[in-house]
């Protein structure tokens, strides 16, 4: 557990889901078993991290008193030893109503199911003892359901298949649900199209049917981008509390709902969707009624050049984009910097560059955040670390654009968007204050550019205050009237006030704080989205006997906490652990160029496993 | 929004302390003045006139102003400008803009904002150049003219700002030589009363860069017998002696003159700008001889 510094809250601790537990249901005769044995094979052949249990459990019967005939098969698969079959389920596959009745208590909250919505027949749902469609009733709210057409979809792939009776092209539809899961866990689907060749080696038929179902589930699956549950709860004893299961990209939304709310503010959303980050557009358009604003723009610059025109006229203003998007912003995000507005531009990072991987996580924006304008253009720079705590860095990032009247850009990533937590449900009164910057009369003298002595934060003088008519712009401005200049020294002293103004924020912002050690052999340094895997690892190697091992993991960027140095000094060796191929290292290297900085770097589109941490942590100590 | 208590202003309250560095003879004085004289009569409050413009010539506009304003970047004012009214309806909320801001590199939020129907005004200055750059084919220069980045003649086949507003779906489009400021100054007046996405085309010489560009249709000796300047109800009569007028011959529009083969001024259609079927209103946007001018198209529409 940790003491969240912003809220004084105590928070969970969430951890990268090492070992995943997939569950296939169905009728006995939807080939549940044969889907399941071919997802253990192929587990098994992908390579060392990953353990299976191919005889574990064969058959799945439905709890006492329920319902009859659902057959299933369930696979646990994990990069570290796997000592339990694991009774709760991350994905769990219903081929039918009543495989999702006799198995939904094993789902655990937030994680995933996929269904084949045709089989969601009303004689189906009365079979299965369903008085409402569970799919339709809302009964489902605390999972995140995959809705499919599956034996429809099969149907289609199927219609030049010659040769074959329909009963065994329908049968076929349990290969599109593996195919799905394939693309989700990046298995290769060839171990499967072997396997056919064997064993339909005298009915080509059957070999071509089933490879072509296979693949079309592959596709399915990359077409709607799904994103895989990546991560769970250690066991813990949750604070006193009502809690809630969310996954990162809802609590984004609710802490930009808590912002607009402890502000007084209007929330408006420019934005154009994109994998992974659209959900916070379709959580904040569900919230009309809190007065919440969500404009689904024509493409990324409009969305970030409506959330500026919001801010100007007074709203609390965000953008949500995932790393292309960010670079179409980056224009519109100079402007909102030179004219000094309240923004939040929030980045979902996917595996770059260009189009790259669009539902695996990286790290890779991080320069693209600090660095990726025109000109000398520093802006806020904050990451979450965890699903839950996206909710509170959203909130802080909506704080900090506020109170020094500048925009903001929060990285989060692909997997702590989509990963859930549970999380305790907060009182915007207990929130911390967010004191925005506008003023409503007309001063003597007041220019636009008039700045507070303490952040170098101008005032926020909103259309429709009379008497406080002016102009901004992306020309540089005079320093004292506001108006265009193009006179050299101003510029330089324009410059020299930006940038100051963002380093100023270091005294609005908490210490960085370590884990388990303060000083001592070894300081991992990590930010963001990998606090889970990288808290488990230094966890678990201070336990097997090795002391001193700290953590520092960042959440403010830029500027970085005021007291980092000081933290560096405490240990003898530091490593950078990031998932890209160094860029906070980087960083860290410029402004602390007296400490020696190992790096430990992924660039495979996956998290941090702890088997390959702890050993990287060793070799260096 | 109209309020009755607004006090009543004059173009000095609107007219910003700086100097204004647009060339000499440049049309765009006449729209910056229009402007001016037009606010006072729109009945809202100063503080409640926002301007938002790209880059280019005419973005400069805002600086020019004693109100609310933003000189933004390249294209991206009608984003902006969505913002602003979205964030704060009761603002009277206008884009400046230019052919090459509008049309070029903001053509996608062009025909998004034309699309939505937000209550925003448009004015684009068309002077068929890029006058900012110092002379380059814009997407509304002709084929054949010759500038800094076609020296050997334009070969880009140009756009026509009415037709494609009305391609997007454009509820209200005007045009007004840059040399009218009197009709220009009501137009500014009725785009800010129609409810949802005005668009105002001003023809607009570059004295620098294209001087005379549209000199044959908007010179005072020829604008009355080249241009038809439209009015809603009355019918389509124009030149210096009110003698010629538009009918419907098959699917052209055509010029007849009255009192020649027994032509009526009954027999001349009627503008009807309200009208929600456009096809009349894209015949008129593409005439060439005469060219339209005024309120072509003011439908109202649901706004955004």
């Amino acid at each position: 557990m940790i003491t969240n510094t912003e809220t004084g809250e105590v928070e969970l601790q969430p951890e990268v889901l090492e070992a995943v537990v997939v569950r296939f249901v169905g009728d006995s005769g939807d080939g549940m078993q044969l889907t399941g044995t071919q997802f253990t094979d192929t587990s098994a052949m992908f390579g060392n991290d990953i353990a299976t249990f191919p005889n574990y459990p064969s058959e799945i019967r439905a709890p006492q008193g329920s319902l009859y005939g659902v057959s299933g098969f369930q696979v646990h698969i994990g990069s570290i030893e796997v000592s339990t079959p694991g009774d709760n389920v991350d994905l769990l596959v219903a081929m039918n109503p009543a495989g999702l009745k006799t198995n939904l208590y094993s789902v655990k909250p937030g994680h995933t199911i996929i269904v084949d919505t045709d089989s969601f027949t009303k004689k189906n749902l009365e079979k299965a003892a369903y008085k409402t469609n569970p799919l339709e009733d809302g009964s489902l709210e605390n999972y995140r359901v995959i809705k499919v057409a599956m034996s429809s979809l099969t149907k289609e792939a199927l219609k030049d298949v010659e040769g074959l009776d329909n009963k065994s092209l329908a049968r076929t539809k349990n290969m599109f649900s593996l195919g799905m899961i394939y693309w989700m866990y990046n298995r290769s689907t060839e171990h499967t199209i072997d396997f056919f060749n064997k064993k339909f080696k005298s009915k080509p038929g059957l070999i071509e049917a089933n490879t072509k179902v296979l693949n079309a589930g592959f596709y399915y699956a990359e077409t709607l981008e799904l994103i895989p549950n990546s991560y769970t709860i250690s066991p813990a004893k949750l604070p006193v509390g009502t809690y809630r299961i969310v996954m990162g990209n809802t609590a984004t939304a609710w802490g930009l709902l808590a912002a607009a709310e402890k502000s007084g503010l209007e929330l408006f959303l420019g934005s154009y969707p994109i994998t992974p980050a659209t959900d916070i557009l379709h959580e904040l358009v569900k919230h009309k009624h809190f007065g919440v604003k969500a404009f689904q723009a024509e493409d990324e610059i409009a969305g970030v050049t409506s959330a500026i025109g919001a801010s100007f006229a007074g709203d609390l203003a965000v953008t949500t984009t995932s790393g292309p998007g960010l670079a179409l912003k980056g224009e519109a995000i100079g402007l909102a910097m030179i004219i000094e507005l309240p923004l939040v531009i929030i980045n979902v990072q996917r595996g770059g560059p260009s189009t790259g991987l669009p539902t695996k996580t990286e790290q890779s924006d991080l320069l693209q955040a600090m660095y990726g304008r025109n000109g000398e253009s520093p802006v806020i720079v904050i990451a979450a670390s965890t699903p839950g705590n996206c909710f509170n860095f959203a909130y802080e990032a909506a704080r900090l654009a506020l109170e020094h009247m500048t925009p903001v850009i929060l990285l989060t990533d692909g997997y702590i968007a989509n990963g859930s937590a549970p999380w305790k449900i907060r009182n915007v009164a207990d929130l911390p204050e967010i004191k925005n910057r506008k003023i409503t009369e007309s001063k003597e003298n007041w220019h636009p550019y008039d700045r507070d002595e303490k952040t170098l934060a101008r005032d926020w003088a909103i259309p429709g205050t009379p008497g406080l008519e002016h102009r901004v712009g992306g020309l540089e401005k005079d320093s004292v009237t506001g108006n265009v200049s193009h006179v050299p020294e101003n510029h330089e002293k324009m410059t020299h006030i930006r940038a100051e103004k963002i380093r100023l924020v270091q005294n609005n912002i908490p210490d960085l704080e370590t884990e388990f050690a303060d000083s001592g052999d070894l300081l991992v340094i990590g930010w963001g989205g990998t606090y889970g895997a990288l808290h488990s690892a230094v966890k678990q190697i201070n336990k097997e006997g090795y002391k001193n091992i700290g953590l520092a993991h960042f959440n403010y960027i830029n500027p970085m906490p005021k007291n980092t140095e000081e933290v560096l000094s405490r240990f003898k060796k530091i490593i950078v652990c990031e998932l890209n191929s160094g860029q906070f290292a980087s960083i860290l290297k410029i402004n602390h160029s007296k400490f020696e900085f190992f790096q430990h770097n992924k660039i495979q589109g996956l998290p941090f496993s702890n088997g390959e941490l702890i050993e990287q942590f060793k070799k260096i100590v | 929004m109209e309020t009755t208590a607004v006090k009543k202003y004059t173009f000095k309250d609107f007219t910003s302390d700086q100097e204004v560095r647009w060339c000499p003879g440049c049309d765009d004085y006449v729209v910056l003045r229009s402007m001016q004289k037009a606010l006072p009569d729109m009945g809202i409050a100063k503080e409640d006139a926002v301007f938002i413009s790209g880059i280019g010539c005419s973005s400069r506009f805002p600086y020019y102003m004693d109100t609310y304003g933003m000189h933004s970047i390249h294209g991206r004012a009608p984003g902006i400008a969505s913002g602003v009214k979205l964030a704060n309806p009761k603002l009277s909320v206008w884009v400046m803009t230019g052919d090459g801001d509008s049309m070029a590199i903001g053509g996608n939020h062009f025909i998004h904002v034309l699309r939505r129907n937000i209550d925003l005004n448009i004015v684009m200055f068309n002077n068929e150049i890029y006058g900012l750059t110092k002379g380059q084919f814009s997407p509304t220069s002709l084929i054949g003219q010759k500038t800094k980045s076609s020296p050997y003649g334009n070969t880009q086949p140009p756009f026509s700002p009415g037709e494609l507003a009305l391609g997007a779906n454009a509820r209200f489009f005007a045009r007004i030589g840059g040399n009218n400021p009197k009709a220009m100054t009501q137009i500014f007046i009725d785009a800010h009363k129609f409810k949802g996405t005005s668009l105002v085309e001003v023809l607009q010489n570059c004295v620098i860069f294209n001087d005379g560009c549209y000199s044959n249709v908007t010179d005072k000796d020829v604008k009355e017998d080249k241009q038809i300047y439209l009015e809603h109800g009355k019918p389509m009569i124009f030149g210096k002696e009110s003698d010629k007028g538009l009918v419907l011959n098959g699917l052209k529009l055509e010029v007849v003159t009255i009192g020649e083969n027994g032509i009526t001024q009954e027999d001349l259609l009627v503008h009807n700008a309200k009208e929600e079927d456009k096809t009349l209103h894209q015949m008129l946007v593409r005439l060439k001889y005469p060219l339209a001018t005024g309120i072509i198209r003011s439908f109202e529409d649901v706004t955004l």
